[in-house]
């Protein structure tokens, strides 16, 4: 069974670009538009791999990765965040929540899938 | 998968003019003074979301300004640069030009000129006490992008995030001493890898490092165990090797290094080169100077043939809300879009804007559905023709209609859209305006939520448009003026939309200086529009500034145009089968009001012979019908009767005669239709006699034949025959029956 990605992100140009380009590559995926609505997809899921924005209405993807990182289920679930964002503090910020990797915006497909197989094989 | 991206970014820029919005009204928001969190962090997240997707289509204009945008957003929401008018303004200023760069994306034309927009930027950034003075380095992406020789544009430009000398993910960039490299031949890469502790937190797994390196040729050659504790003292969570793995010389040393991307910091990662000859010098990560590298630009791996697809000028997507539905009965019309909505009243639900989900729908498609229903409410009251009310029943045809119904509602909802995006334009408008004339004008807008049929609101903006920038132009005075007249130096323009009998009513109000009659009638006398001697009432006087070729601009301002506007805004307005009135008040302000037509509902008629014709008078005008008494009708002039009603008189029209088909019946044999009319109050219409009462399928007449005024439209009848609709509003405001031309007939 192929892995299956949750991914997280308000914008629906990301969702689809991601949903686009990691079906090419085998992956399955499903996605949420927010933080709530991703911890909501996480729990019926079951994703192999969490791929998250930062900024997002409702609940951002700190909280969303704090959150999912509380549920023992999810202790060694991979998270990667995928943000335009590149700044130190919030990447620090995002490994002390629990996140795996960073990857910056605008990705670049096989890149993206490369990364994405360094922490799901 | 050319044509999903095409698809994608076709949605990305849907997603702009919604992000836009959302920016907008948040920046409008803070302009009148509530700079709440919520709303900051809105407009943040709007402009944020824009930079997100321009970066992955590869509109580096728009990444870059985007991105500067972003970065004094990000500070305002830090609470770094306090939100102050001054700030507010040029955050609006800024937001115009992200429009223009969204828009010369979507359409391929010339990124905007904003050099001195991103200099304010820059000023804010600056002077607000951001904490580095310096702008943050672009992101890669935001570099030009050149197209290579096959006319391929790169896009999605892969930023792996190779710089930053201090990067918690681990990654160190690693100076590979290459001087050496005429020593000898490299014979291939040598790495050490010593994960550190907590390695493995994080859902983190070392162990795919290796993995990825032996995927690429390479061979673990040595493992250190020295660290490894007694077996009591050992965490299984923890790491202690570390590993010694030889590369062929032929792996990309940014390869190598990629697969130590999502490292946990503090771990051993030593990448480093052996000569055949002579051993390079190496260093490894933790003695590296942290330059970060110049990483060049790869061939990129997502390409497609045309990346500036000029996309169908469309507003934003279907922003289908969907209407109430309710299947009242009662009401008269078809379909009741939400009305006038008091907007205002919850400005805080209107501030905490969420994006609405949406599926794109080919317009067509709709239409063509649209038309199925339609067909399907003709044949329907085809069937209810034939059958008795006996049979009617036992096929259970009235659940049928009302079923027929609800479709119906829900197609016409589905192109229903709130009028706001027509509105949308407004307030940048005003601000260009303004800056323009050194009026002050506030804009005050309600019932922007009233949906209106796409078609409609794809059509009134060009009207819309002149009739704002006459009022600047011509109605708002100047703030000397105002105050001297004893006004607040801002002038208000009210933009408002509602629902009313079956049409959709916008008006634009102005409290400027209103209509200067004397001027405008002594100009259409110059123009030979009327005559000199000329008998005019006040609104007849008005609506000359509608006439063809009238202009009371002395000097010719370059914003309401050549004195063309007005004509055109009516012959606008009339071809979309609506109707412009015009009502001023000298020193109040004037109102222009377009009446439109929902463009295809079905209505509630009332099916009156005249003559052998029968025609549709919608039911939502008709207050009451009177059988006529000897004596009850009377002429008040050759021209002109009327009907006494209960001790009141009303005027009477003979719309047999007003189309021109003689009925010389009596008014006793008659029946008078007692309508109520936007402008001319209850008004009798005298007909022959009445049929029945049913819903009717208006279908445009304009498609076939020119605008009637006097008719709204046609409609099939359940045995196959036309009739014509009558458009109450304009039959009634005809005046009496000589005064009625059949213009449209006669052409």
């Amino acid at each position: 069974m192929s892995k299956l990605i949750l991914t997280v992100d308000d914008s629906a140009t990301i969702r689809m670009l991601l949903k686009a380009s990691l079906t090419a590559q085998g992956f399955r995926i499903e996605s949420a538009n927010d933080g709530e609505h991703g911890l909501e997809r996480m729990h019926e899921v079951k994703p192999d791999l969490l791929i998250t924005d930062i900024n997002m209405p409702k609940m951002d993807g700190f909280e969303l990765i704090e959150a999912v990182r509380k549920t023992a289920e999810f202790k060694g679930t991979p998270i990667l965040v995928l943000s335009t964002e590149f700044s130190d503090e919030k990447k620090t910020r995002a490994r002390e929540a629990g996140a795996t990797g960073w990857i910056t915006k605008p990705f670049d497909a096989d890149r993206l899938g490369a990364a994405i197989r360094r922490v799901c094989p | 998968m050319s044509d999903e991206l095409d698809e994608i970014q076709a949605i990305f820029f849907e997603e702009c003019v919604e992000g836009l919005a959302v920016a907008e009204e948040g920046l409008s928001a803070m302009a009148a003074g509530d700079t709440s969190a919520s709303v900051i962090a809105g407009v943040f997240r709007a402009v944020h979301s824009i930079k997100g997707g321009s970066g992955a289509f590869g509109h580096t204009a728009l990444l870059g300004f985007s991105h500067r945008f972003e970065n004094v957003l990000d500070e305002v929401r830090a609470e770094r640069i306090a939100p102050t008018p001054e700030v507010t303004q040029c955050l609006l200023g800024a937001f115009d030009i992200l429009s223009d760069h969204v828009s010369a994306a979507q359409h391929g034309a010339d990124a905007p000129d904003d050099g001195h927009m991103l200099e304010q930027l820059d000023a804010i950034l600056a002077g607000g006490g951001a904490p580095a003075a310096a702008p943050e380095p672009e992101p890669v992406a935001a570099a030009p992008v050149e197209a290579d020789e096959f006319g391929f544009t790169p896009v999605a430009v892969v930023d792996l995030d190779f710089g930053g000398d201090a990067d918690p993910f681990g990654f160190e960039p690693v100076a590979v001493a290459l001087d050496d490299f005429d020593a000898g031949e490299p014979a291939g890469w040598t790495v050490r890898f010593g994960p550190s502790r907590g390695a493995m937190a994080n859902g983190a797994e070392p162990l795919l490092v290796i993995r990825e390196l032996e995927s690429m040729g390479g061979e673990v050659t040595a493992v250190d165990t020295e660290a490894l504790p007694p077996l009591a003292e050992l965490d299984p969570e923890d790491s202690y090797f570390v590993w010694t793995v030889a590369l062929p010389a032929s792996v990309d040393e940014r390869d190598i290094r990629d697969c130590f991307d999502f490292v946990a910091p503090d771990s051993l990662i030593e990448v480093t080169q052996a000569q055949v000859a002579a051993p390079a010098p190496v260093e490894t990560v933790a003695a590296a100077a942290a330059e970060p590298e110049e990483i060049p630009f790869e061939p990129i791996a997502v390409v497609f043939d045309d990346v500036v697809v000029p996309l169908p000028v469309e507003p934003a997507p279907a922003a289908v809300a969907p209407a109430p539905q309710k299947a009242d009965a009662a009401k008269p019309e078809a379909s009741k879009p939400e009305a006038a909505k008091p907007e205002a009243a919850k400005p805080e639900a209107k501030h905490a804007v969420e994006v609405a989900q949406t599926i794109r729908v080919d317009l067509g498609k709709l239409d063509q559905l649209l038309n199925l229903v339609g067909e399907l409410v003709i044949r329907g009251s085809i069937l209810s023709d034939r059958l008795s009310p006996a049979d009617q029943e036992r096929v259970e045809l009235p659940e049928l209609s009302r079923l027929t119904r609800q479709i119906q509602d829900n197609v016409m909802s589905l192109r229903a859209q709130p009028i706001k995006q027509a509105f949308s334009r407004v307030p940048r408008m005003l601000r260009d305006l303004s800056a323009e004339t050194g009026k002050k004008v506030i804009l005050e807008t309600t019932g922007e939520m009233t949906e209106v049929d796409k078609g409609v609101i794809e059509k009134i903006g060009d009207p819309l448009t002149h009739m704002i920038r006459n009022a600047v132009d011509h109605g708002i005075e100047s703030p000397e003026d105002r105050i001297a007249a004893g006004k607040s130096p801002e002038g208000t323009i009210y933009l408002s939309a509602e629902q009313k009998g079956g049409r959709i009513l916008v008006k634009v109000r102005d409290d400027g200086r209103g209509i200067n009659r004397e001027r405008v009638r002594a100009i259409a006398v110059t123009r030979g529009i009327i005559a000199a001697d000329a008998q005019l009432s006040d609104e007849e006087i008005d609506s000359l500034i509608c006439a063809p070729g009238f202009s009371t601009a002395e000097t010719i301002s370059n914003i309401s145009g050549r004195g063309v506007g007005m004509d055109v805004v009516r012959s606008n307005v009339e071809a979309l089968g609506g109707r412009l009135e015009i009502v001023s008040v000298p020193g109040e302000g004037t109102t222009f009001s377009m009446a439109l037509p929902l463009t295809l509902a079905i209505l509630d008629g009332m099916i009156v012979r005249l003559g052998d014709q029968r025609f549709v008078v919608p039911l939502a005008n008709v207050i009451e019908t009177v059988q006529p008494e000897p004596g009850q009708v009377q002429a008040t002039s050759p021209t002109s009767e009327v009907i006494e009603l209960r001790g009141q008189y009303l005027p009477v029209r003979r719309v047999g005669e007003m189309f021109g088909m003689r009925s010389e019946r009596p008014a006793e044999d008659s029946l008078v239709i007692i309508v109520e009319s936007e402008t001319a109050g209850h008004v009798g219409l005298m007909v022959d006699t009445i049929d029945n009462r049913r819903e009717v399928v208006l279908k445009s007449l304009e498609d076939n034949l020119h605008p009637i005024r006097g008719l709204g439209g046609a409609t099939i009848l359940g045995d196959g025959a036309i009739a014509l609709i009558f458009d109450v509003d304009a039959l009634v405001a005809t005046g009496g029956a000589s005064k009625f031309a059949l213009k449209g007939l006669a052409a």
